[in-house]
């Protein structure tokens, strides 16, 4: 299992990577994905619908199942990353970069974990 | 408590996720993934462990007309070897189950059940012996292992002499070899591709999953889960009971009727079937044409109105869509009738396609 330097880490398998204060993107992270197995469709929010920390937001199919993906933050969707849509595996070839949503004017935050706490949690997952 | 199969510390050498399944521990799927399994059998070749499947004997004199009485197909005329698919319904013209029948000689049956079933459906056969015939339940003494993929006539042959591959689909060589043990092999599968079945003792099962493993390895070959086979069969439009059929819906509106003859003297569940004349639903094959996967049990609407509802849905690894199998009312199984499905409150559109959605070239 792979972790990101600079990421800030959900119990729930999300990434956070703030670009300021307030405003994130939000993806799922490498041990999500490997779960998972082959995600065949992605289902996202729209432009512009608010998101809240601990809630629902998206969710992802693989081949036999359906996840649901949890925000880690509460604030709005600016931008979603429409390559997701046709191209889904890209969130199995490279999960820290295939970001879900772009969120901004941030609010609240789940409980985050760093990189290393995070892979400490994963490790007791197993 | 879930049973291993004789082949699960075998699955878990191979790196099987391990899952239970009608009463069993089995891989769902292994490292590749389920993705890649089922492309190695449209492709290539794949090796499945089913020994979870029932195996019953039936034998004696009366055998052949008593089986003629429970099933719907008619087992008169085969040859010696000659395997053929039947619902086998209640009363009520439900369906208790569907299963393989082999005759393997003269008044003497080889008969495979699905896993979920095999209590039930031996209790309802031997309940219901007339005459001279012994129902035995031989489950715990098979495994079976199913090769499937346009390889596996090769990978077999390297394993035994031609005399004991059963040449035309749907028959079987009982008392073959496969590199030295004793089997029977069939021309037969779950997965719409060229395919073996191998019966083999619970003991021997082990030492000949290597032994196929290795044969095949130089073709691509991969060990496959229920994942796999499950969206295989989807692909293939093969119906899986539980979901395209139970006690609830009769063969013909299953779309089985190919192998329920009326024109037979008796069987149980004709007078109920004949009554209820042309069904009014139909099971049908649907295509996503929107974004979105369908699964099982999403109801199907036209105009918004409910139509019907899918028994079966995934997406297709092979042709790489969404595809599902639904029962509608018989008005709107014509293909080409655009529908929605509801999937968890979201509205994928559909169309109605001609099954199977997969066929071998």
């Amino acid at each position: 299992m792979k972790v990101s330097e600079g990421l800030l880490y959900s119990k729930s398998h999300e990434w956070v990577k703030f670009i300021d204060d307030t405003t994130a993107l939000v993806g799922l992270t490498d041990y999500a994905q490997s779960e998972l197995g082959g995600i065949v469709f992605v289902n996202l929010p729209e432009d512009g619908d608010e998101v809240a920390a601990g809630e629902v937001f998206a969710d992802v199919e693989s081949v036999k199942a359906v996840s649901d993906v949890y925000s880690p933050v509460t604030g709005t969707v600016e931008e979603i990353n429409e390559e997701l849509l046709d191209s889904p595996e890209l969130i199995n070839d490279s999960p820290y970069e295939a970001w879900f949503v772009k969120v901004s004017g941030i609010t609240e935050k789940t409980e985050l974990l760093s990189a290393d706490e995070y892979a400490e949690f994963c490790k007791s997952e197993e | 408590m879930e049973l291993k199969t004789p082949l699960y510390d075998t699955h878990v050498k191979y790196g099987g996720k391990i899952v239970p399944f009608a009463g069993y521990l089995l891989p769902v799927q292994y490292e590749k993934g389920i993705i890649a399994e089922h492309m190695a059998v449209r492709t290539k070749a794949g090796l499945f462990d089913v020994s979870h499947m029932g195996e019953i004997i039936c034998s004696g004199k009366d055998s052949l007309k008593f089986l003629n009485k429970i099933l719907t197909n008619n087992f008169t005329n085969m040859y010696d070897g000659q395997a053929r698919y039947s619902p086998m319904c209640n009363e009520e013209g439900g369906t208790i189950d569907d299963l393989i029948v082999y005759k393997y000689k003269t008044d003497k049956y080889f008969i495979v059940v699905n896993a979920a079933n095999k209590d039930k459906d031996y209790k309802w056969i031997a309940s219901h012996a007339e005459g001279e015939v012994v129902v035995e339940d031989i489950s715990d003494k098979v495994c079976q292992l199913a090769l499937q993929g346009p390889k596996s006539p090769d990978i077999l042959s390297k394993l035994t002499s031609r005399e004991y591959i059963p040449e035309k689909y749907y028959s079987a060589v009982f008392d073959a070899e496969v590199s030295g043990f004793k089997c029977i092999v069939s021309q037969t599968g779950y997965t719409g591709e060229k395919g073996y079945e191998i019966y083999v003792s619970t003991e021997d099962a082990p030492k000949l999953w290597d032994i196929i493993m290795e044969a095949g390895s130089e073709y691509g070959i991969l060990p496959c889960g229920l994942g796999a086979r499950d969206t295989l069969r989807l692909e293939a439009a093969m119906p899986l009971y539980g979901h395209e059929m139970d006690e609830g819906v009769d063969p013909v509106e299953a779309g089985l009727g190919f192998a329920v003859k009326m024109k037979k003297e008796d069987f149980i569940g004709k007078k109920t079937i004949e009554a209820k004349g042309e069904p009014v639903r139909k099971r049908v094959g649907l295509k996503a044409v929107s974004r979105g996967i369908i699964r099982e049990n999403e109801d199907v609407l036209v105009e918004g109105e409910k139509i019907g509802a899918t028994t079966s849905g995934t997406y297709c690894p092979y042709l790489g869509c969404s595809a599902a199998m639904a029962m509608v009312k018989k008005e709107f199984s014509e293909i080409g009738t655009r529908v929605s499905v509801n999937v968890r409150g979201r509205m994928v559109e559909a169309e109605v396609v001609g099954l199977p959605f997969y066929k071998k070239a």
